[in-house]
């Protein structure tokens, strides 16, 4: 694999690549999605790239009725919330996502460890692109 | 191991103030600021020349995006004729003037100063609600706005991981809003001075002067779980576990210990002064409890050699109603997981074993947010010197009270302890 600063430049160029990357610490296994420059537990700055498998479970949700403007230009709305929640992956690590394929006018209906998969949303052109993270039902 | 804290001297608390919180297009920062150091001034007893005042310490966060002014500090320095004494701006979010306060005691502690003004102002209203919405996402986490999280939205996933933990429900947050509209009814100065109940009633008026069948609501709850009344922001957060937008400003005078009396018949002495950060939700090791508040906590406890038994009421940061069960829970009043049957069973009430939020709380007082931190400490201030009027609490021998204050979503929290003696 190409070498890629452990940044979130990085982290970002991988989503729009369909790859949710995560890096290792070559020390000491400690894994960090998004990757990290620096290792929290032995302060080793020795990573290594690692792609997860993009399975995983959600651990908290939200439905938000009043979101930002870039969420209102996708039709979300009071009547039409949007689900963001905190994904817990297979591999250990937690990342925070767009929830896809859950209806989140019906929050009761959503149930904390629904086993998730990664979904990746391409949105914009050219030189506004952007891509999403997402997790929808597996 | 770290050695234990301590402060090279001790500092008291002379003197307290507020200005009016709430949204107003008639006053501005400079406005607000001098409301709330008049107050202050008023309530030294035995008076002081502001001459005598070392240095300012102020919180503001969200100025520099709402009215493009990044440099209060020598602007409300030259407001109340400090100049040319020193002013430092704080920012810790929503707990920058807890930040200012902690930086003044350091600075009194270090022996450096003897008399110092802390305190914080913010003016929000004069800005819509997605222009506050985006100002205060400055105090987010990145990965959290991209993927769509509100203030709201991290609040309200933190309650799903809390009620899939401990069997908690909206019902119980409710009780967390009822509890503060029932303080702030009491409280002259809260931006909502009215209970829930008197809402209701003001609704059902309002629809019969109009010639309308008045909404029938069985209680409390029942309005609130009607989503015309209170519709939802960021599930499970409605409107009503939510703080208002407001301005306003509040100040605290601080002296070295040994002067206080000089100064005041009742000081209040900083017996614990705490201070911690936190991580965003996809690195938190549990998404149930901030770890910043439990280490500002036990910083504040350590210096203080008291316990969570020892704080009798406690104003904490209640900027959702879920926030303000786990602020019980890191703050040690309650075990984990039982923060919310405490609420439930009355005991954070007025008249409860540990009364909170006596003031209305951020949700009912209001919360411009760089004036918070201190504004916290000015009904502590009241209460613990017995003058918080109808809202005074009936405990004996009042002696310690406590204010913790939290910025961003958690990345800055604070925990002060105020002893009378």
């Amino acid at each position: 694999m190409e070498e890629r600063p452990f940044n979130d430049i990085s982290w970002e160029k991988f989503l729009s690549e369909d790859k949710l990357m995560g890096s290792r610490c070559r020390k000491c296994s400690v894994l960090s999605v998004p990757p990290r420059p620096i290792c929290t537990k032995c302060y080793g700055s020795d990573m290594e790239w690692v792609e997860m498998k993009g399975k995983g479970k959600l651990a908290a949700f939200t439905c938000i009725a009043i979101g930002p403007p870039f969420m209102v230009k996708e039709g979300y709305d009071r009547k039409h919330p949007y689900i963001a929640g905190v994904v817990e992956l297979d591999e250990g690590a937690r990342v925070v996502a767009r929830i896809e394929g859950l209806d989140g006018s019906k929050p009761e209906t959503v149930q904390i460890g629904t086993p998730l998969q990664v979904e990746f949303l391409h949105r914009g052109e050219a030189g506004d692109a952007v891509t999403f993270l997402a997790f929808r039902p597996s | 191991m770290r050695r234990p804290r301590k402060l090279g001297r001790e500092v008291a608390v002379v003197g307290a103030g507020m200005s009016e919180f709430g949204m107003f297009s008639d006053k501005d920062s400079k406005h607000l600021f001098a409301e709330a150091f008049n107050e202050m001034l008023s309530t030294v007893d035995k008076g002081i020349d502001p001459q005598a005042i070392d240095a300012l310490y102020l919180g503001n966060f969200t100025s520099d995006f709402f009215i493009r002014q990044g440099h209060w500090g020598p602007i409300i320095a030259d407001l109340i004729g400090l100049t040319p004494k020193p002013a430092t701006r704080t920012e810790g979010a929503c707990a920058s003037s807890a930040l200012a306060l902690r930086e003044g005691v350091l600075a009194i502690a270090s022996g450096f100063y003897d008399v110092v003004l802390v305190g914080g102002v913010e003016e929000m209203s004069k800005r819509n609600t997605e222009e506050v919405t985006q100002g205060l996402a400055m105090a987010a986490i990145p990965y959290e706005v991209k993927a769509g999280f509100t203030f709201p939205g991290v609040f309200g996933a933190t309650a799903t991981a809390y009620f899939a933990r401990y069997g908690a429900t909206r019902e119980h947050l409710m009780n967390v809003t009822i509890k503060s509209h029932n303080n702030a009814r009491l409280n002259p100065r809260a931006q909502f001075n009215v209970s829930i109940r008197d809402i209701m009633d003001q609704k059902a008026e309002r629809a019969r002067k109009k010639g309308e069948p008045p909404p029938q609501w069985k209680d409390e709850k029942a309005f609130l779980n009607d989503p015309k009344a209170n519709p939802a922001v960021a599930w499970p957060m409605h409107l009503y576990d939510c703080c208002p937008i407001s301005d306003g400003a509040s100040c605290v005078l601080l002296v070295a210990g040994e002067m206080a009396r000089e100064f005041s018949d009742a000081p209040l002495y900083v017996v614990g002064i705490g201070q911690g950060s936190g991580k965003g939700l996809h690195a938190k090791e549990d998404l149930t409890y901030f770890e910043a508040t439990r280490y500002a906590a036990q910083e504040a406890y350590e210096l203080s050699g008291l316990t969570p038994e020892d704080v009798q009421i406690a104003e904490v940061h209640d900027c959702f109603s879920i926030a303000e069960i786990l602020h019980l829970e890191d703050l040690g009043f309650f075990k984990p997981g039982q923060g919310y049957k405490a609420v439930e069973e009355g005991l954070t009430r007025l008249d409860g074993s540990k009364p909170i939020n006596t003031s209305g709380g951020l949700k009912c007082k209001g919360h411009p947010v760089g004036a918070t931190g201190t504004g916290q400490l000015v009904e502590i201030w009241k209460q613990l010197r017995g003058e918080a009027g109808a809202r005074q609490v009936p405990i004996k021998n009042l002696r310690v009270g406590a204010a913790h204050n939290l910025g961003g979503t958690g990345g800055t929290c604070t925990f002060t302890i105020l002893e009378r003696r």
